[in-house]
């Protein structure tokens, strides 16, 4: 009896099914689908960015479905698996700049430290309305969190986008609100 | 309100009990302990300058003076969420805990899977189903807005459904938070009576009855399921509970709520019901200023 299966057949990448949730895997070294990223460089790129630390997710699992869409999820369920949703959808990886969503802004964004943009009341309405707006900005361009303060406490709106000296509110539109 | 006639004989001050049922309903919205403390939350509707009355059975409902509770930073940042305050009875009941598989069979939009999501401090697992794709929509959209990541969503027919897509065998409570005929949303809705019909009710009867044998089936031995609708129908209520008595493993077992409410019926029409029905709670509108509401809690015994 010979055995077919060698194991460098057993690494062969496997293709990424849209239909479906796989849990990411723990480091890149144990990737089984190509372009998928892994939870140690999601968890690098929200402490890098973010300052968002990595202990945060301690107990929550990442999962891709289609290609990276990333979703957090804190129950249990085996991987693969063919369900509607799984948690909350959180970042957009597979394109030049990695993009986290407004609600995983909302729901995490607190523990952020860097690349966090403070408005003030008025700048916090435009923001959550969708709309664009002017402003300087010291820090690196690209995603940040926008938050103000609120009973107290920063809180924050969501993910705006800095270039060029404007911060453009990534709002989704059925989240934007006139307040 | 014609349909509402056949409760003469059961409901208390029943001209009561019709003026409630023709006054509009005020504004509620839940607190949302995923997003922040409770306290925290009556301080922005403070700044966002709207009055407020904390519910004395459940801190967490809150009754809003404004017509616009969605424009609102409270609202914004998913510290509430707008959810009639009966509607918030059945999660409460059911008292999931930290860590638990909790099923929410009939789930959207989500106001009762995310309060539940909320009560298990957004740990563990709650599998919020329902059987309408165009619904989950909503489900989803409340779900994120309101920060629930322990909440994972399928879509399915709960009369017959399969854990297998989780790996696990059992939940250790369920919520089953039926379709109905809506007769106690009246005051929300005022077009709620139009389609009534004994047909309907009758209709809706047999799919409720499925999927609560489903929802005690899927359940561990010793663990909870409640069973709740926004109706007043004997033939959707205590039958219904009834049914799931004689066919599952289970009995009726008492709650305490911080509301004023009647006790189950163990008698209509022609029809009794086992007597521990009285433990289940009718929840009439004038007795609160609320929508009405049926909640029944039991346990799952060994087969």
């Amino acid at each position: 009896m010979t055995d077919d299966a060698t194991p460098g057949e057993d690494r062969e990448l496997a293709q990424n099914d849209g239909q479906r949730f796989d849990r990411l895997p723990a480091t890149d070294a144990d990737r089984t689908v190509e372009g998928r990223v892994s939870r140690e460089a999601v968890l690098d790129y929200f402490a890098d960015r973010f300052g968002i630390p990595p202990e945060t997710f301690d107990d929550h699992s990442f999962w891709e479905k289609g290609a990276g869409k990333i979703w957090i999820y804190g129950g249990a369920a085996p991987t693969p698996i063919e369900i509607e949703a799984i948690g909350m959808t959180c970042l957009r990886t597979r394109q030049e700049h990695w993009k986290p969503t407004t609600d995983f802004a909302q729901r995490f964004g607190r523990h952020a430290t860097d690349c966090v943009i403070d408005l003030d009341r008025d700048a916090a309405r435009r923001f959550a309305a969708g709309e664009d707006q002017e402003r300087d900005w010291d820090g690196d361009w690209g995603y940040l969190i926008a938050a103000h303060e609120v009973a107290g406490e920063r809180e924050p709106l969501g993910v705006g986008l800095y270039v060029h000296g404007e911060l453009r509110s990534m709002v989704p539109k059925g989240r934007q609100r006139e307040l | 309100m014609e349909p509402l006639e056949r409760y003469r004989p059961i409901v208390d001050d029943f001209e009561a009990f019709l003026a409630a049922c023709r006054r509009p309903l005020g504004n509620a919205v839940r607190a949302n302990t995923i997003k922040a403390p409770v306290d925290r939350t009556l301080d922005a509707l403070a700044e966002d300058g709207v009055a407020y009355e904390q519910a004395d059975w459940n801190p967490r409902v809150l009754r809003l003076e404004t017509d616009s509770p969605g424009s609102t930073w409270s609202s914004f940042h998913g510290f509430t969420h707008g959810q009639e305050e009966v509607s918030a009875v059945p999660p409460v009941v059911l008292d999931p805990q930290p860590g638990e598989r909790v099923w929410d069979c009939c789930a959207a939009p989500g106001g009762k899977a995310t309060q539940m999501a909320a009560l298990m401090d957004d740990r563990g697992t709650v599998v919020a189903n329902d059987n309408n794709l165009g619904r989950i929509s909503a489900l989803r959209f409340n779900a994120e807005r309101l920060g629930a990541t322990s909440l994972a969503v399928t879509n399915a027919d709960a009369r017959n459904y399969s854990l297998d897509r989780f790996g696990f065998d059992a939940f250790d409570r369920t919520l089953v938070d039926a379709p109905c005929s809506c007769e106690g949303t009246i005051r929300k809705n005022p077009d709620a009576l139009d389609n009534w019909s004994e047909g309907h009710v009758s209709s809706v009867a047999g799919i409720q009855k499925g999927i609560i044998r489903r929802a005690i089936q899927a359940t561990r031995e010793g663990g909870t399921v409640v069973y709740s609708t926004c109706t007043f129908a004997p033939e959707e209520n205590e039958a219904v509970v009834q049914h799931a008595l004689d066919e599952e493993s289970c009995r009726v077992v008492d709650f305490d709520l911080g509301l004023e409410y009647s006790p189950g019926l163990t008698e209509w029409d022609e029809d009794t019901y086992d007597e521990s029905l009285e433990r289940a709670a009718r929840i009439y509108p004038h007795q609160n200023d609320t929508g009405g509401f049926f909640v029944a809690k039991l346990e799952v015994t060994a087969p």
